[in-house]
C-alpha cells in the first residue's frame, strides 16, 4: 500500500446529505448535511450522545438512515450493505478477532476480496511494519497490550487499501502518553497513504492535533464545520466556542443597529458588530484577547473593558493564568505573558480589557459548558 | 467432567501466578480444604463407594472371577445393546444441537423480554416431573394418540412413534434439550457481536461473518452442552422404559432386567462398568481431539511463518 504507484492523493469523497436517524421515540442524529473532501482528515468532534458515533455508523452501513442519503465518490449507499461499501473501520474495543493470530487478523479482509496466500503474506508484513509491529505476526491478540492492540485493529482496516478509513474513538481506551504518540503516528500514516480519514472524538485537544478540519456535534446535529482556527477565531455557536477551549462569557440583552451592537453589561458600555440575531446574547472572549489593568487610565487604547475581581492568579512557568469573577458572578479567564497582569493578586479589583473585534457575540442559547 | 472440557476446548485462560505469602498460603490451604470437606465426603459416600462396590460386584458375584466379563463379550446381544445406547445417545446429542443452535442464537440477539420468554420456555420442563412428561409423551404419541389423530386428518398414519428408537429419540430430546440450550446460550452470551460488525466492515458477507466469527467463538458451547447431553443420553432409564421396546433395550434398561428380573447382580454390575468405561473413553477421545485440533492450527501457523 505504501508504493509510490498506489499513493493516492485523490482520496474518497463521502457526501451526507439531510441525513437522519431517529429510534422509536428519539432522535439520534436530525438533518446531518456534510461534505467530506477526498484525502482530507475530518474529524466528528461532540460530547457523549452527541450524534458523532451515529454518524459513523452511517457511514460505514452499519445502521439503516432514517432520511436524507449518503454517497461515496458521487454513488449513492443507501442499499449498499457494509461488507460492499469498502470503508475500514477501527473501533474503540479493537474488535480483533481473538481465535486468531495477528497475522490471520489483518489477512482477514484480504481473504474476502480473494487475495492470492503469497500476497496475503506480504501485505500483511508489510501493513504490520507500517503500525511498528514488525514481526508480530503470530501472536494473539490476547498477548498484546491494549495499543499494540489497537495498532494491529489499525493494520486490518487499512492493508485492503480502504476508500476511507473510519475510526470511533480508537483511542480512548488508551493512556494518556500511549494515545499521544498514537495521535502522531495517525497523523503521519494519514499524510503517508493520502486517503480519506473521518474521526469520532469527544476530546477536543485530539480533534486539534490530528484535523484539517472538525464538525462539531451537539444535540444530533452539527454546529459547525471548519479548520480548528476558524472554530476557534470565529465561533458561531455559543455551544462551539464553549465547547472549544477556555473562555469568558458576558450575557445580555444587546440592541441591534444594522449590524451594529451595543450591550450594557452591569455598568460598562460595550459595542461592536455582528449579524444580526434576536433575543438574549453572549459576548465569548478567548482567555488570551483579555488584558488586566488594575487602574483604568491603563487600559490600552482602542479596548473596552468592564470591572472585575481577580479571584486566583496561578503562576505556569511560560505564562500566567487569572480567574476572574464577573460583575454578573460568573467566572472568567485570562492567560497571558507573565508581564500581563504582574502585581494583581486574588481579591484585587482590576479592568478586564479586549479589542472589540476579538469578541464575539453570538446567540445566547443558554449553554453554560466551562472548560 | 467439566474440568476436562476446559482443558481441552475451552478458551486459554491465563494462568494467573498465586498471590500472597507461603504462611499465607498455607492458611489458605486449610480453609480450602475444610471448605471442599463436606462436598468431598458426600461424593465419596455417595458415588464413589457405591461405584467402588459395582466394580468389587462385577468380579465378585455369584463367584470371585472374570465370568461376567466373559458373558458380556461373548453374547453379541450385549455388545449390540451397547452399540444401540451409543447411538441414541450420539443421534439425541444431535437433534439437540440442530434445535438448540438457533434457539440459543435467537435468545443472544433477541430484546430482554423476549429472552426472559424464551429462557422460562427452555425452564418450564424442569419444573415438572419427568415421570409426567414422559407419560404424557405416551398420551401424545400412542396409535390413537393426539399426533396420529392429526396426522390421520391429513391421510397420513397412523405413524409407529412409540414403543420404538424414535418414540426414545422424541422423548430424550424433550427431556435433555435444556441441557444444550443453556450452556450454548452461555457460550453464545459471551460473543462480542460487535466483532459480526468489524467483520462486515472488512468485507465479510453476514454469511462469512457468522461462520468465520460467530461460529468458532461459541464453540466451547457446542462442546460442552454436546457432552452434558450424551452422558446423560447413556443412562438414561425412564424414558426409553416407558417410549421404548424392549426388544430395542438401551444399557439401564439391560441392566435393570439383570438385577431385577434376574438377580444377577454381577452382570447389571458389568454392564455398569462397561458403560462408565465407555463415557471415559469416549470423553478421552474428545479430549484429544480437542488438543490436536488445536495443535493442528498451531502448527499450521508456525509452518505458513516459516
Amino acid at each position: 500500500m505504501l508504493e509510490s504507484s498506489t499513493i493516492t492523493k485523490t482520496g474518497t469523497r463521502i457526501d451526507i446529505r439531510n441525513v437522519s436517524k431517529h429510534y422509536a421515540g428519539s432522535t439520534a442524529v436530525e438533518d446531518i448535511d456534510l461534505t467530506i473532501e477526498p484525502g482530507e482528515f475530518l474529524t466528528l468532534l461532540g460530547p457523549s450522545g452527541s450524534g458523532k458515533t451515529t454518524t459513523l455508523n452511517l457511514i460505514a452501513g452499519f445502521t439503516d438512515l432514517s432520511a436524507g442519503h449518503i454517497e461515496i465518490d458521487g454513488e449513492r449507499v443507501d442499499n449498499i450493505p457494509s461488507h460492499r461499501r469498502g470503508l475500514g473501520v477501527v473501533f474503540q474495543h479493537y474488535a480483533l478477532f481473538p481465535h486468531m493470530s495477528v497475522e490471520d487478523n489483518i489477512a482477514f479482509p484480504l481473504k474476502q476480496r480473494k487475495v492470492a496466500k503469497a500476497e496475503q503474506k506480504r501485505r500483511v508484513a508489510e501493513v504490520l511494519e507500517t503500525v511498528g509491529l514488525g514481526g508480530y505476526e503470530n501472536r494473539q491478540p490476547a498477548e498484546l497490550s491494549g495499543g499494540q492492540q489497537q495498532r494491529v485493529a489499525f493494520a486490518r482496516a487499512m492493508v485492503f487499501e480502504p476508500r476511507a478509513l473510519l475510526m470511533d474513538e480508537p483511542l480512548g481506551a488508551l493512556d494518556k502518553n500511549l494515545r499521544e504518540k498514537l495521535q502522531l503516528e495517525i497523523k503521519r500514516i494519514h499524510q503517508d497513504v493520502g486517503r480519506t480519514f473521518v474521526f469520532v472524538t469527544h476530546d477536543q485537544e485530539e480533534a486539534l492535533v490530528l484535523s484539517d478540519r472538525i464538525a462539531i456535534f451537539n444535540n444530533g446535529r452539527i454546529e459547525q464545520v471548519g479548520a480548528s482556527h476558524e472554530l476557534y477565531e470565529r465561533p458561531r455557536t455559543l455551544f462551539v466556542a464553549t465547547f472549544m477551549g477556555e473562555s469568558t462569557v458576558l450575557r445580555g440583552e444587546p440592541e441591534w443597529h444594522g449590524t451594529e451592537w451595543t450591550l450594557g453589561f452591569h455598568g460598562a458600555a460595550l459595542r461592536g458588530t455582528a449579524e444580526p440575531f434576536s433575543g438574549p446574547a453572549a459576548l465569548v472572549l478567548r482567555p488570551e484577547d483579555i488584558h488586566l489593568s488594575s487602574r483604568e487610565d491603563d487600559i490600552p487604547a482602542g479596548h473596552q473593558y468592564c470591572p472585575v475581581t481577580i479571584t486566583q492568579s496561578i503562576y505556569l512557568g511560560s505564562g500566567r493564568k487569572f480567574e476572574l469573577a464577573l460583575a454578573d458572578g460568573s467566572t472568567g479567564i485570562v492567560r497571558g505573558p507573565l508581564a500581563r497582569g504582574a502585581g494583581l493578586e486574588a481579591g484585587d479589583r482590576a479592568f478586564a480589557s479586549w479589542r472589540p473585534e476579538r469578541g464575539s457575540l453570538l446567540p445566547d442559547t443558554g449553554s453554560r459548558s466551562t472548560t | 467432567m467439566t474440568a476436562l472440557l476446559e482443558s481441552s476446548v475451552g478458551p486459554a485462560a491465563p494462568a494467573g501466578p498465586t498471590p500472597g505469602t507461603a504462611a499465607g498460603r498455607r492458611g489458605r490451604g486449610w480453609t480450602v480444604f475444610l471448605l471442599l470437606l463436606p462436598a468431598a465426603l458426600l461424593v465419596v459416600a455417595m458415588f464413589s463407594y457405591p461405584l467402588l462396590v459395582a466394580a468389587w460386584r462385577s468380579f465378585a458375584y455369584p463367584e470371585l472371577g472374570t465370568q461376567n466379563y466373559a458373558w458380556f463379550f461373548d453374547g453379541a446381544t450385549n455388545i449390540g445393546v451397547l452399540l444401540r445406547t451409543v447411538w441414541v445417545a450420539f443421534l439425541t446429542t444431535v437433534i439437540c444441537l440442530a434445535f438448540a443452535y438457533p434457539y440459543a442464537y435467537l435468545m443472544v440477539i433477541s430484546g430482554r423480554r423476549l429472552k426472559t420468554l424464551l429462557l422460562v420456555l427452555v425452564m418450564v420442563p424442569f419444573w415438572t416431573s419427568l415421570m409426567i412428561r414422559t407419560f404424557a409423551w405416551i398420551i401424545l404419541l400412542q396409535d390413537n394418540g393426539l399426533v396420529n389423530e392429526g396426522l390421520g386428518l391429513f391421510g397420513i398414519g397412523p405413524l409407529p412413534l412409540m414403543r420404538n428408537t424414535t418414540g426414545v429419540l422424541i422423548g430424550m430430546v424433550q427431556v435433555l434439550l435444556p441441557f444444550m440450550v443453556l450452556p450454548l446460550y452461555n457460550a453464545m452470551a459471551g460473543v462480542d457481536m460487535r466483532l459480526m460488525q468489524a467483520a462486515t466492515s472488512l468485507g465479510a458477507r453476514p454469511s462469512t461473518a457468522f461462520l468465520k466469527v460467530f461460529v468458532p467463538l461459541a464453540m466451547p458451547g457446542v462442546l460442552s452442552g454436546s457432552l452434558l447431553v450424551f452422558i446423560q443420553a447413556l443412562g438414561f432409564y425412564i424414558t426409553p422404559a416407558l417410549l421404548g421396546s424392549p426388544t430395542e433395550m438401551l444399557v439401564s434398561q439391560y441392566i435393570y432386567a439383570q438385577v431385577n428380573g434376574q438377580l444377577q447382580w454381577g452382570r447389571g454390575s458389568v454392564l455398569g462398568v462397561v458403560l462408565l468405561v465407555t463415557v471415559l473413553v469416549l470423553l478421552a477421545a474428545a479430549a484429544a481431539l480437542g488438543r490436536a485440533g488445536r495443535r493442528r492450527q498451531g502448527a499450521t501457523a508456525k509452518r505458513e511463518a516459516a
